[in-house]
């Protein structure tokens, strides 16, 4: 029987092609979609937490009451030890030191004047220290667009943008002009090695990335840190382990007498981050929720619909001799067959496209062309990401919401008398 | 009820309800069917013919009154009993035929044959043969788009007599043919019948068909008003 079932389903194109195709796009979109949100919102936090939070971030107390200002005069201090501390109690993340600052780019002429002057907003990455992830977090390799890495504590990478608009060149050397921890005037002389497009915006108009020990000297601050951000080895953001990191550490820092005292805050603390975790963990939960209940609907609907067009058929089918649960079955194991066909198409059109995407991405930066603040870290290329659940979660359209439409259809089957079948069978 | 009797039944009533109240489609019906009877349910539209027949078939049941097919009372009978009875000992034959569309008239024929769970070869054997029977062996791997009318029926009989069952069900078998097609339909019926001993029952009111009747039970508003016997029908005479 089983035979003679699949054959009209491959016979039979309105059974078979039109309900695969359908079941197919749905759960290619379904996992696409997926992807995409939960890539679009952790490709949000990873640059987050890559620029500005980490994972979790260990600052001065001080620091952090005023850290929209960057008061470096507030900064850590013996941030070595502090280092290596924290790689002992905390085996599972790496620590990485960091000093934002900003101040003006000046690019002087072949007689030393000025030729172009603009802010800048640079960040002293621990880029040459034999342990440092920062090239593989900052994607620098394929961020790149002209030039080389740091290879020395006064090379700089300009951001594109900032380059174009300074008029700089490779092997420039641009003065950077502002004031030390202790707040004296300070200039410094750095070596434009590259250019990069992080692909954020308006961050990419005013940055400018350098070696650690290189701000250090510019800054005069040996041994001393703005921050220190720590991410997990996996580069996942857990928001549960990392609150309660931060509560364990912040619990052993309780001197509030001590204004320099470390304090630890995670992703979700810095810029409102929190509220927007909880924004999206609820967002992808409503949208993705939204998208199943109508591809449920659309493929139940398209069950019932294959069901009700059958009833001549099931009429025939009984006055044969056939019961109705050996009817009934029957158009359950046939809608179990388009289904899992169509899952397992639609889930290698998806991830594929999602996979595709995630290595790609969307590039959305025309639309961010305006935007000039630097507060919100936002990718202008959307990123998908493929995760675990994308490789099963098309059965629940694909088969769950066929087969329940056509048990659904076929619960008339139960319902009607035989004879009125047969009416129907005749008309 | 004889020993040889095929469909016994004694006191029918069979009403439906409408609104609040019930229509009665058949009321007082007594009837016996022998083995190898060659029967016709005659009567105008709304006189109880078909329903009758879904009744014999079991696919409707009786309000009252005994109804015995084929040995089975089928007023205490289950679903699933009533079903292997028609899947076993009987067949179906339908004025629009009713052939699954998708499939080649050798497979429409050997559906009965694959609820029966028949043995791959023997399945063969017996489509062909009852193919064969119909005249349609040219045919055996068309689809029924691919046929005419005729051989639509033709079809459909072979399904219907495949599994070689007791008694065959035919209502308005050639409603939808040209009289030449009807003949020829009711030419191979009868050849069935006097080869196979199969026992027919048809609801029909076309006078084609009752030209071959060897019994004609006359229906009017749910009731039998004349029960014919002949002796020498059109059939005898070909």
């Amino acid at each position: 029987m089983l035979k003679f079932v699949l054959k009209g389903i491959l016979r039979d194109r309105s059974r078979s092609l039109f309900p695969i195709i359908v079941v197919s796009l749905i759960v290619a979109l379904v996992i696409f979609n997926r992807g995409f949100l939960v890539g679009t919102m952790n490709g949000m936090f990873r640059d987050t937490a890559v620029i500005s939070s980490g994972h979790v971030k260990i600052m001065t107390h001080a620091y952090q009451e005023e850290s929209q200002l960057l008061p470096n005069d507030l900064a850590l201090m013996n941030v070595d030890e502090i280092v290596e501390i924290l790689h002992v109690v905390y085996p599972d993340y790496f620590w990485s030191p960091k000093i934002s600052f900003a101040g003006l780019l000046d690019l002087p002429d072949e007689h030393g004047e000025t030729k172009s002057q603009g802010p800048v907003m640079v960040y002293g990455i621990d880029f040459l220290s034999s342990e440092s992830r920062q090239f593989e977090l900052w994607e620098l390799e394929k961020r790149i667009v002209s030039g080389q890495m740091i290879q020395n504590p006064n090379d700089a990478l300009v951001g594109a943008k900032l380059a174009e608009k300074l008029g700089l060149s490779l092997g420039d050397r641009v003065t950077y002009i502002g004031t030390t921890m202790n707040n004296a005037f300070a200039t410094f002389n750095f070596t434009v090695v590259g250019t990069f497009n992080l692909g954020m915006g308006p961050l990419d108009k005013q940055m400018m990335l350098v070696d650690i020990e290189g701000a250090r000297v510019a800054l005069d601050m040996e041994d001393a840190a703005s921050e220190i951000l720590g991410f997990k080895h996996d580069l996942y953001y857990d928001d549960d382990a990392s609150v309660m990191m931060r509560n364990q550490f912040n619990a052993t820092h309780l001197d509030t007498t001590d204004i320099f005292r470390s304090s630890m805050i995670a992703l979700r603390d810095a810029n409102q981050m929190g509220t927007m975790i909880d924004l999206v963990d609820w967002s992808v939960f409503i949208i993705l929720g939204i998208f199943l209940l109508i591809a449920m609907i659309v493929l139940w609907n398209m069950g019932i619909m294959s069901g009700l067009r059958r009833y001549g058929e099931m009429g025939i089918r009984l006055a044969m001799g056939e019961t109705k649960g050996q009817v009934y079955r029957s158009l359950i194991l046939e809608s179990v067959i388009i289904g899992t066909i169509g899952t397992i198409i639609g889930t290698l059109i998806g991830l594929p496209l999602t996979y595709y995407v995630q290595e790609v991405g969307i590039d959305y930066s025309a639309a961010f062309e305006n935007l000039n603040t630097t507060t919100m870290i936002m990718s202008t290329v959307f990123y998908t990401q493929v995760t675990p659940d994308l490789y099963y979660i098309g059965i629940i359209p694909g088969v769950l919401a066929t087969v329940f439409g056509t048990m659904l259809a076929g619960r008339a089957i139960y319902k009607r008398e035989m004879a009125q079948l047969f009416k129907e069978l005749e008309t | 009820m004889s020993n040889n009797s095929v469909v016994n039944i004694t006191n029918l009533l069979k009403q439906f309800p409408v609104g609040g109240d019930y229509f009665t489609a058949l009321s007082d019906i007594n009837l016996n069917l022998e083995n190898a009877e060659f029967m016709g349910l005659v009567g105008p539209s709304g006189s109880g013919k078909t329903t009758l027949l879904n009744i014999i078939g079991g696919l409707d049941s009786p309000t009252k009154g005994n109804v015995n097919v084929l040995g089975m009372e089928l007023g205490s009978s289950s679903h699933n009993e009533r079903a292997n009875l028609r899947k076993t000992k009987m067949g179906f034959i339908f004025q629009s035929y009713n052939l699954l569309p998708v499939y080649t008239v050798f497979e429409n024929v050997e559906l009965p044959l694959i609820l029966n769970k028949v043995e791959t070869q023997e399945r063969n054997r017996l489509v062909t043969q009852a193919v064969d029977w119909v005249g349609l062996s040219d045919k055996i791997d068309s689809r029924p788009a691919q046929l005419s009318g005729g051989e639509c029926q033709r079809t459909a009989i072979a399904r219907a007599i495949v599994h070689k069952p007791t008694l065959i069900l035919a209502d308005e078998p050639t409603a939808n043919l040209d009289a030449e097609n009807s003949h020829h339909i009711m030419n191979i019926m009868v050849r069935l019948n006097k080869e196979l001993d199969t026992s027919f029952i048809f609801a029909t009111h076309d006078e084609k068909i009752m030209a071959y009747l060897r019994r004609i039970i006359h229906l009017e508003d749910g009731q039998i008003v004349k029960d014919e016997h002949f002796d020498n029908p059109k059939s005898g005479k070909n």
